[in-house]
């Protein structure tokens, strides 16, 4: 297998954005990752593409076919691949990307990922996400996905491994660094007492606890490590990349407190890399809800199991505190939510943490950082870290 | 707008609680499995159907303010996952409760009711949701 470079990112604004349409924003976010691997878009020699729900959203299927016309592709006949995986097709986009550049079949590669949301009702909206829970056994009993990460917070409370102030800090956290980040939706600290008093969307999880509603688009440019200067000097290299699964029902785990695919993936990019958790500088988690947040510091191996609350209420996830830096984006919660944008818009806020370009919320000689996409209630993970040069 | 097919393919489960038991290990997995994750090929042809214990208690709970379209009318609900006496987890709805007493712990048993409706003249969906076992 070759080692692979990033040698190219690129996003789009995220937010509540009326004059785009989804083929708009995912040309945007293409053309500027082509733009910033110097490259003219002749080399690009496969497509991939992360879309959870298109066929839903926007009354569109065949992503990869309309991506690949759009972008100005179709007209070369290179393969494009749409990857869905609930919330982790970004994640798995990018790491199937990854395989067809390692493995030699494929040589320049563009990653994508987008979601155009707000064209449909939020009623509409909710019932997309709930069907990547279990639709039968869970949405269909009445179940809905932000209850069952409120199901898994209660019994986190109940357990006493975390407090309720300490699920709601994960959200602080997010908006702290979102106001830093001018690709954000949300640009505005909040204090706990946002959170905390926000309207209850599934008790004990409110408003804020939330990720939101998002259209937006990312995408960035694959190539063999051994090439990457032929385009560019600020490349970052892919140190590993991993995936695991688990039950799409989420009751049927012995234990709904930790996810354990998040923990194999991670022990697995670990090894890959020959690092350990305590050599990441800087991580992109995902926190579709507040509770997320706490599970992946403590199934990454950031924080043990009981500490995550503190961590987050005490400010140690911040950029400037020295520790690993959590969301530095912005996250799901501040950044936005595209669904199937957000594994690549994470790997783009990780490329530009260890290339230096990250400005108002740079961390400080960042040399590793993580990237953690998760599907359903943490049915499929990936987790990849990158590696500055 | 679901078949009525897709409603009565369900029955076993939604109105039931059958499940599968694997022969080779004892564990019981809700809903059916046609072979055992654990034993694998052993398993096959080893599985066999087996109805729930309906008595359980309330392993933990949520109380949905923001419900899908089919389940708007009934807001705030109660949902649960409920840990039965026979040591398996299931999730539905929580009814016929105060919603402010609902604790962790809570002894409770599944009934039959009505789930939702295709609208308003279509399939109707019955299934199991839990109530206060007092
Ligand atoms: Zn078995």
């Amino acid at each position: 297998m070759r080692d692979v470079a990033i040698v190219g990112i690129g996003a789009t604004q995220f937010g509540e954005l009326w004059n785009n349409s989804f083929r708009s924003l995912g040309i945007e976010a293409g053309s500027r990752a082509i733009e910033d691997a110097n490259l003219s878009g002749d080399e690009i020699d496969a497509l991939y593409i992360g879309n959870m729900s298109a066929g839903r959203f926007i009354s569109q299927q065949h992503i990869d076919a309309l991506i690949a016309d759009y972008s100005g592709m179709a007209t070369n006949h290179i393969p494009a691949t749409r990857v869905e995986a609930g919330g982790a097709s970004g994640g798995v986009a990018f790491r199937e990307a990854v395989i067809a550049v390692a493995s030699g079949l494929h040589d320049t590669v563009m990653v994508g990922g987008a979601e155009k949301m707000t064209d449909l009702d939020d009623a509409s909206i909710n019932s997309v996400m709930d069907a990547t829970a279990d639709a039968e056994w869970e949405a269909g009993m009445g179940l809905t996905l932000t209850s069952l990460y409120a199901i898994i917070a209660r019994r986190m409370m109940f357990e006493g491994t975390v407090t309720r102030e300490g699920i709601a800090s994960v959200a602080v956290n997010s908006h702290f660094h979102g106001a830093l980040n001018p690709g954000a939706q949300f640009r505005k600290a909040i204090p706990i007492e946002t959170v905390l008093k926000s309207g209850p969307v599934a008790e004990p999880l409110g408003v804020f606890d939330c990720a939101p509603i998002t259209d937006g688009a990312a995408a960035v440019i694959l190539c063999p490590l051994e090439d990457a200067k032929k385009y560019t000097d600020k490349y970052v290299k892919v140190s590993a990349t991993s995936q695991a699964s688990d039950t799409l029902a989420l009751f049927q785990r012995p234990d709904i407190t930790t996810f354990e695919a998040t923990r194999v993936a991670a022990k697995k990019a670990y090894e890959m890399a020959g690092i350990t958790p305590k050599d990441i500088n800087v991580a992109e988690i995902h926190d579709d809800y507040t509770v997320s947040g706490i599970m992946a510091l403590q199934d990454l191996g950031f924080y043990k199991k009981g500490e995550a609350g503190n961590a987050f209420l005490n400010g140690e996830t911040h950029f400037d505190a020295g520790k690993v830096a959590i969301n530095t984006s912005g996250g799901l919660k501040a950044r936005g939510y595209p669904v199937g944008a957000s594994g690549v818009a994470q790997i783009v806020e990780i490329t530009e943490q260890l290339r230096g370009t990250a400005e108002k919320r740079q961390v400080k000689n960042a040399k590793y950082g993580l990237a953690q996409s998760v599907g359903g209630t943490g049915s499929a993970v990936t987790v990849s870290i990158l590696e500055a040069i | 707008m679901a078949s009525v097919a897709k409603e009565w393919r369900e029955i076993p489960g939604r109105y039931n609680l059958e499940g599968t038991k694997c022969d080779c290990c004892g564990k019981v997995y809700f809903p059916e499995r046609n072979f055992c994750p654990k034993c694998r090929r052993d398993s096959i042809g080893k599985m066999k159907t087996v109805k729930l214990c309906r008595e359980g208690e309330v392993f933990s709970y949520s109380i949905i303010h923001d419900a899908p379209a089919a389940n708007n009318s009934q807001k705030p609900y109660a949902v649960a996952f409920v840990k039965t006496k026979d040591d398996v987890l299931i999730a539905g709805q929580l009814v016929d409760v105060d919603l402010e007493k609902i604790e962790i712990g809570m002894p409770v048993r599944a009934v039959l009711r009505k789930l939702d409706a295709d609208g308003a003249a279509g399939v109707i969906h019955y299934g199991f949701k839990f109530v206060p076992n007092v």
